[in-house]
């Protein structure tokens, strides 16, 4: 089977272990099996963002650097925090041979990083490399009755140079909805922030936030919100326990977008959201019935 | 905790320019920062005034809470017609306390209940923005 350098990330090892397992579930089907990285570090989280900060990526070339070391130029992530600042740093250094060279002489034990590495996230590998229609042909267990507001937040729209898709206007999340048979659900909020890690000391401003991004999905018709990031999961869910009550907003399921599509590839529903599960038997029951 | 009023910079808008990177005065004041901002309900001064503040060589933005309540979300930056990176600005801004020691947040104010809860992304990204 081909496979794709992958960088997991941190919260998927722990608080967000179903993005990981069903992200390879869905790759497993199409052919395209995600190879960890040995010995990846820690992305960096957050993009420095001052002048004189080029340690501060020293991290993530780190990680650049075991891709080298496979003698691959590719480099896949699916926690959109950690794509955000693979991808920034990457072509940040990637463009600047003074500063490539300034971060090679920082490292002692790692060979020198050559600046070929590109950094891309698992929704660019689906549309690009594999395609829609192929994705179409993988997911015999449509969709059909969901209505799903594909939530990007900031990381993979902003900035422009780390855009996955259209920085205002992203589709790219919905067309691989559609391929897998759920009717994606255009609503406003799609691109705006959860309140991100303001939530470890600023909670009361990433729960309001956030809960205006499922009011948004709500009221365009959605009963799915489909995340691609860690932090926007837990947000959201969060936001969802603490300001639903009993509400219609209640009934939402925020999943990440690979366990859809895992869901509609048939995997194990043991191993899906108990949320999801459910829904997906009342979609099988309206087909059959 | 330490708070921001202890901090004093010398040349403070020309400090803040050269960790930034960004030019105060390209700013024409139109205030699509502001409008697009997602936490302005939340800051004491609206991100248009913080450049403001800028051009005008307030210290007393440091005593703001506007750079704390910042989450480098980028909407800002995306959508400035003159190509003001606003994050930059505030990222400087936050470094101007941090770089004294000065840090916004603290693990040892966490319940390990709270921390086992949390996203490692969240408690990382925290501390890379808010401790020096």
């Amino acid at each position: 089977m081909n496979t794709i350098p992958y960088f997991p990330g941190c919260s998927l090892k722990d608080t967000a272990a179903s993005f990981e397992s069903s992200a390879q579930f869905v790759m497993e089907k199409l052919g395209l099996q995600l190879q960890e990285l040995e010995r990846w570090n820690c992305c960096g989280t957050v993009s420095s963002l001052t002048t004189d900060d080029l340690m501060h990526h020293l991290a993530s070339v780190r990680n650049l650097v075991r891709v080298q070391d496979l003698e691959q130029t590719e480099l896949v992530a699916l926690c959109s925090m950690c794509y955000n600042t693979l991808s920034r740093t990457a072509q940040r250094i990637n463009a600047d041979a003074e500063e490539r060279d300034k971060i090679n002489q920082f490292m002692d034990r790692e060979s020198d990083y050559q600046g070929a590495v590109v950094v891309r996230h698992l929704l660019q590998v689906l549309r690009d490399r594999i395609g829609w229609q192929a994705l179409e042909q993988a997911t015999p267990h449509s969709l059909e009755g969901l209505n799903v507001a594909c939530y990007y937040g900031c990381t993979l729209l902003r900035p422009k140079e780390a855009a996955i898709d259209n920085v205002e206007k992203p589709t790219i999340m919905s067309e691989a909805m559609a391929a897998a048979g759920a009717m994606p659900v255009h609503f406003p909020f799609a691109g705006e922030c959860c309140g991100t890690y303001q939530v470890v000391d600023r909670r009361d401003l990433s729960i309001e936030r956030s809960f205006r991004v499922i009011q948004s999905a709500a009221r365009e018709g959605a009963n799915v919100i489909a995340t691609a990031c860690p932090l926007c999961q837990h947000n959201l869910k969060e936001a969802q326990r603490e300001l639903a009550g009993a509400s219609e907003l209640a009934d939402i399921e925020i999943v990440y977008f690979t366990e859809l599509l895992a869901a509609a590839m048939g995997m194990d529903s043991q191993k899906l959201p108990e949320g999801l599960s459910a829904r997906m038997q009342q979609v099988a029951e309206a087909q059959t019935g | 905790m330490s708070r921001a009023k202890t901090v004093s910079v010398e040349n403070f808008r020309a400090r803040v320019e050269e960790l930034s990177g960004e030019n105060v005065f390209a700013c024409y004041q139109c205030g699509m920062c502001s409008a697009g901002c997602p936490l302005t309900d939340q800051m004491d001064r609206l991100p248009s005034q913080v450049i403001r503040d800028l051009q005008q060589d307030d210290i007393t933005l440091l005593e703001s809470n506007a750079m704390w309540v910042c989450a480098s979300c980028l909407a800002c930056e995306v959508r400035c017609p003159k190509g003001v990176d606003l994050a930059k600005l505030m990222e400087a801004l936050r470094q101007l306390h941090l770089r004294k020691e000065l840090d916004h947040v603290s693990i040892d104010e966490m319940s390990p209940q709270e921390i086992a809860k949390l996203p490692q992304i969240a408690l990382v990204a925290s501390f890379r923005k808010k401790t020096g």
